[in-house]
């Protein structure tokens, strides 16, 4: 590495402390700026949406409705799910971690396009705070889902303004989505060809796509809701000749795929942390990013899943059950392949070797009973029911959530220049686990046994298994709070990080940690494969982690 | 509240048993695969922990291996995917002869009828033993109807009929829920399905002196005009309905379509949308002039004229042939 | 060579034609290209959506659908169609001043294309003031009483009316097909008036004039939409 710019004070220049105060902040074009504004913005709406849930499961301690009113739970669920969804599930990984480290995994100084990437950040902020008045507002009780007629002419919540927040925020996701897929193509380093690409780069392009190609027709579908309750349309009202499943279809459209661009960037950094902790290059490269790309594409023909009970033709129902198979089969692979590489690893287990774990194993449950799910007989029965519910925190939750921690704590020496407290990190990440699988195994049972969903009250006969729930979902609560914390103590007291401290593989660790604002002091040349694991120094020991110059 | 830990649902109907057998089943086999992932990465995360002087092998794949599971998964998946298939197609396929029940749901009630014209709100006695066929509507938004205990469930949509049908096997009480969010009351829109023996059935059905639905529709034909129109004894200005039910019908455009409950509806409704051929476009719509209940007993009534030759008009799906489904 | 600078370069005072994280200015001209093709893509899954609607409506209503397209003014139609092809047509010449160093070529190509796009906006606002004055707006004034197509040879006791509710779902469909198309041709006239003053304070030059390009590219985007729309919503039954 060369050598580093230092300033008259003798300190390093870093990304961040090149320049000080809310202008150079608000106003920058640097990717990992951007990345921590979004960190900051994302985090908020968690808690916004985790809130929400905690007073579900408060509501849902008893089987009478008796701590809201029906109208207030209603709003509850659905505003859970549009924060949860489009306003933290959707950006986190890409707009956190993907906006930081792409450009330092590829090589470059920054993405293709830094101005377009403050722009989708100030798109998020306006449609946050559209969300914000929403809620404030006096909240919209649509269900996420926003299912015609109810949304388009029985509702008086503010709709309008939850799909205009709802809006804003997808035009962010897709102009982030477009962001990548120039950058990966045209502004990796020399020698970065595509085949040495890390897998959290080849996700990322993979979420890209979803983003760019699907998120559109979520957003003409719900610009012609919020037409049709202004000018009382009728193109979703039978009572005017429209059809309410076609509202169906095309938001189904986009929703299905999203559901990959959730989970895509967790799985990449899945395949980023098992390799460096089992210090070894991934098994299958190769079948690997076919896997990726083959689920963003054949995620694209299966969204009608989702409607085998709603009255689609038996013909529809029967091709799109199979096609959701298809799907199914490169989620295995990957799943097989982290297994495989651990095999004949030096296995250690540091907090995001530890959340990759809880990955593999939550998203296989997550996943196996997606099987579950494409299954015409069994979905009739669970379909709108505490199963599906289960199913997909499992994968949201149990999947993307715990990559997404695992994540920042891999990358927080890199973003920081700081080290976690590697006690509390396993800690939280055991608490995160047990309280996860205490939350929404209950809710499997419950599934089956016919608890609908959207019910904030229920036959007695469900009441324990709701309590049991409730009470994982304020362990879980506390292991999210944990991070808060420890990350923000770390900021000050952490440990100072070196440029390595995992001796990954990958070129974002190959610079300084902070990086200098244009990431390397020399334009790096890429002649090594990726994972280069043998080539790499074991692990550090804790006590041989040098300290930061 | 701990007196019982609920596990397992009630099992009602003929369905319930083929369903919880499939439930079983991919039980089994996502066990086994769960099991089968936790003990590997178990045993690897052991046995290849970091050991001081041992390094990692690296090895870059197997073509192989990646083939074998990505095949065998997907032939297991094959078999539930036949599997649930067979059985979702016999939850669509509803029975020749099975006892109907007009059904209109609306925020936040059910409305059920029965063909001797009994009324019921939020209850519906059914007999054991016998196939029921639910013809459902929604006066407002979609709904959906649940039974857990048949393992069954389909969503009622408005402006058209959708179809569930069932044969309980096992008298007794059972949840009737919404399952589609409808608004404030969803959760409060439950009810209770009565299965009951035959004879407690019968002894049901006769109490109280209901007009049967085909009469009622019957009435409403006479009131409304349909009969200056639609007459049998001399060529009216509309089709003669005798036998029409079940039949294939051909159109002004030259499309044939299925008489089912689905095109009955949208001819009262929509009269313009098909006209059979030979007839002139002059029959006028009643939209906004009849009620769900009103179009069940039209829909009833045309469905009970016996055609020329006497005989049963052939069953269909009630869900087809009128608009093209999505 | 250091690359690290302090606290980035204003944009204003870097090379528009290569900016800092860009290697060489090829790079920096794909990068915008791929850009500009792939908000394209999802331009066209964002009008797809509507497309997709008509589609199924057009199918389902088929005859009230012909006869509502007949109420739409084919004359004003034909001519903007015409309109909007020549504005491409000034778009290219734009381009071709450009490159060929001619400013005052340029800004005047593209105040030309500017004009196309107001005379068609012009001729659409026309339009739909004759719907409104019609009552074939949808919503609560809403009314409709023709014939179906072809209905005319039949005598007058027998003809067929189509029906209102699907007339007004074609009426719906048209308008948010071309408000979304007009809102999208508004957004490309502010644009191309906003490079008109750049391209007059000589910004643009052959080494640099992406902007231009992209900007043009957009602009074909929304004409192509455009002839789309023409022929689903004005020329569907019009060979009766």
């Amino acid at each position: 590495m060369a050598t580093a710019v230092v300033s008259d004070s003798g300190e390093r220049e870093t990304y961040l402390n090149a320049g000080y105060g809310l202008k150079s902040w608000l106003l920058t074009v640097d990717h990992k700026r951007i990345a921590l504004l979004y960190l900051i913005s994302i985090t908020f709406f968690f808690f916004i949406g985790g809130f929400f849930a905690l007073l579900i499961r408060l509501e849902l301690l008893t089987p009478a409705g008796e701590l809201v009113q029906s109208d207030t739970y209603n709003k509850l669920f659905t505003m859970h799910g549009q924060v949860m969804v489009f306003f933290f599930l959707i950006p986190a990984v890409p707009a956190v971690l993907g906006n930081f480290l792409i450009p330092l995994m590829i090589g470059a100084k920054d993405l293709a396009f830094p101005r377009i990437n403050l722009l989708s950040w100030y798109l998020y902020i306006i449609g946050g705070t559209l969300m914000i008045y929403t809620i404030l507002n006096g909240g919209v009780d649509t269900g996420w889902t926003f299912y015609t007629p109810l949304s388009t002419e029985f509702l008086k919540t503010n709709v309008i303004s939850a799909i205009v927040g709802i809006f804003f925020a997808g035009f962010s996701s897709i102009l982030t989505g477009l962001n990548f897929i120039v950058t990966i193509h045209r502004m990796r380093a020399p020698g970065m060809t595509w085949n040495r690409l890390p897998l959290f780069v080849w996700a990322h392009y993979a979420t890209s796509i979803i983003q760019v190609l699907g998120t559109p027709v979520v957003a003409i579908t719900l610009v012609l809701v919020a037409l049709e309750r202004l000018f009382h349309l009728g193109v979703f009202n039978p009572m005017l000749g429209g059809d309410p499943l076609l509202f169906q279809h095309l938001f189904w459209f986009y929703s299905h795929p999203a559901v990959y661009i959730m989970i895509l960037p967790g799985m990449g950094i899945v395949s980023e942390i098992v390799c460096c902790f089992s210090r070894k290059r991934i098994f299958g490269y190769k079948a690997m990013t076919l896997a990726v790309v083959g689920i963003a594409v054949i995620g694209f023909l299966v969204w009608a899943h989702h409607m085998f009970v709603a009255g689609i033709s038996l013909y529809a129902a029967l091709i799109f059950s199979l096609l959701s198979y298809f799907v199914a089969v490169p989620s295995a692979i990957k799943v097989f392949n982290w297994t495989a590489t651990m095999y004949k690893g030096s296995i250690t287990y540091q907090t995001p070797m530890l959340y990759a774990f809880g990955f593999i194993g939550l998203f296989t449950i997550g996943g196996l009973t997606g099987l579950f799910l494409a299954c015409l007989g069994m979905d009739v029965h669970v379909h709108d029911t505490y199963f599906i519910i289960a199913h997909f925190h499992y994968i949201m939750v149990g999947g993307m959530v715990m990559a997404y921690l695992g994540g920042m704590h891999f990358w927080w020496p890199k973003i920081t220049g700081r080290m976690y407290p590697e006690g509390w990190g396993k800690l939280a990440a055991l608490i995160v686990f047990i309280g996860f699988n205490l939350t929404f195994f209950p809710q499997f049972i419950l599934g089956y046994l016919g608890m609908p969903r959207r019910y904030h009250a229920y036959p007695a006969e469900f009441q324990i298994l709701n309590v049991l729930s409730t009470a994982g979902a304020t362990i879980l609560a506390v292991g999210y709070l944990l991070p808060m914390v420890y990350f923000v103590w770390s900021m000050r007291y952490g440990k100072p990080a070196p440029p390595n401290p995992w001796n990954a593989a990958g070129l974002e660790w190959q610079t300084h940690s902070p990086p200098p604002t244009f990431n390397f002091d020399e334009q790096p040349v890429v002649t090594w494969e990726a994972y280069n694991y043998d080539e790499i120094d074991e692990i550090p020991e804790k006590e041989e982690v040098p300290v930061a110059h | 509240m701990f007196g019982h830990l609920p596990l397992w649902p009630d099992s009602a109907s003929t369905n319930a048993g083929n369903v919880d057998a499939l439930y079983i089943f991919l039980l089994l086999v996502s066990g086994i695969m769960i099991a089968l992932i936790f003990t590997v990465l178990t045993v690897f995360a052991i046995r290849f922990r970091k050991r001081r002087g041992q390094r990692a092998v690296q090895i870059e794949g197997s073509h192989q291996l990646e083939v074998t599971w990505s095949i065998i998964p997907f032939c297991v998946m094959l078999v539930f995917y036949i599997w649930g298939a067979v059985i979702y197609f016999q939850e669509r396929t509803p029975p020749q002869d099975a006892t109907e029940v007009y059904t209109v749901a609306k925020q936040w009630m059910w409305k059920f009828e029965h063909k001797g014209g009994q009324r019921e709100i939020n209850e519906l006695h059914v007999p054991v033993g016998r196939d029921v066929k639910m013809i459902m509507t929604s006066q407002d938004v979609i709904h959906s109807f649940f039974v857990p205990a048949f393992r069954i469930k389909q969503d009622v949509l408005p402006g058209r009929y959708t179809t569930l049908w069932f044969r309980a096997t096992k008298a007794g009480t059972y949840h009737l829920f919404c399952s589609q969010y409808c608004g404030t009351q969803h959760s409060g829109m439950v009810g209770w399905i009565k299965v009951m023996e035959p004879s407690d059935y019968e002894a049901w059905m006769s109490g109280g002196g209901n007009q049967p639905l085909a009469v009622t529709g019957q009435k409403l034909f006479a009131e409304l005009g349909c009969v200056t129109c639609h007459r049998s004894d001399t060529q009216g200005r509309g089709p003669d309905l005798a036998g029409v039910f079940g039949k294939p019908v051909l159109l002004q455009d030259g499309r044939t379509v299925t008489a089912d409950e689905n095109y009955i509806r949208e001819s009262i409704l929509e009269p313009g949308a098909k006209i059979v051929q030979g007839f002139k476009p002059v029959m006028p719509t009643f939209q906004g002039q009849v009620s769900d209940e009103q179009l069940n007993a039209l829909v009833d009534y045309v469905k009970s004229l016996a055609g020329p030759q006497s005989g049963r008009p052939a069953d269909s799906n009630p869900a087809a042939g009128a608009s093209p489904q999505l | 060579m250091h690359t690290s600078q302090a606290v980035a370069d204003k944009p204003e005072h870097e090379n528009p034609a290569l900016l800092h994280h860009f290697a060489t200015k090829g790079q920096q001209k794909n990068a915008a290209s791929l850009g500009m093709w792939l908000f394209l893509a999802q331009e066209v899954m964002f009008f797809g959506g509507l497309f997709c609607a008509y589609l199924v409506y057009r199918y389902k209503y088929f005859g009230d659908f012909g006869s509502a397209s007949q109420q739409l003014d084919i004359r004003l139609g034909t001519i903007n169609t015409v309109v909007l092809i020549c504005s491409s047509l000034t778009v290219v010449l734009a381009i071709r001043a450009v490159q060929l160093g001619k400013r005052m070529a340029l800004v005047f190509w593209l105040l030309a294309t500017i004009l196309f796009g107001l005379a068609f906006l012009g001729i659409k606002a026309n339009e739909y003031a004759e719907k409104f004055e019609k009552h074939h707006v949808p919503g609560t004034s809403f009314s409709y009483h023709e014939l179906l197509p072809g209905q005319e040879k039949f005598p007058a006791a027998e003809r067929q009316y189509a029906n209102p509710h699907h007339a007004e779902m074609f009426f719906s469909l048209y308008f948010a097909m071309t408000g979304m198309h007009a809102l999208h041709m508004i957004i490309g006239v502010g644009l191309f008036g906003f490079l008109a003053y750049k391209a007059w304070r000589g910004k643009y030059t052959p080494d640099y004039y992406t902007p231009i390009e992209n900007a043009g590219l957009y602009w074909h985007f929304v004409d192509i939409v455009w002839i789309y729309l023409f022929g689903l919503l004005y020329l569907i039954d019009r060979h009766r």
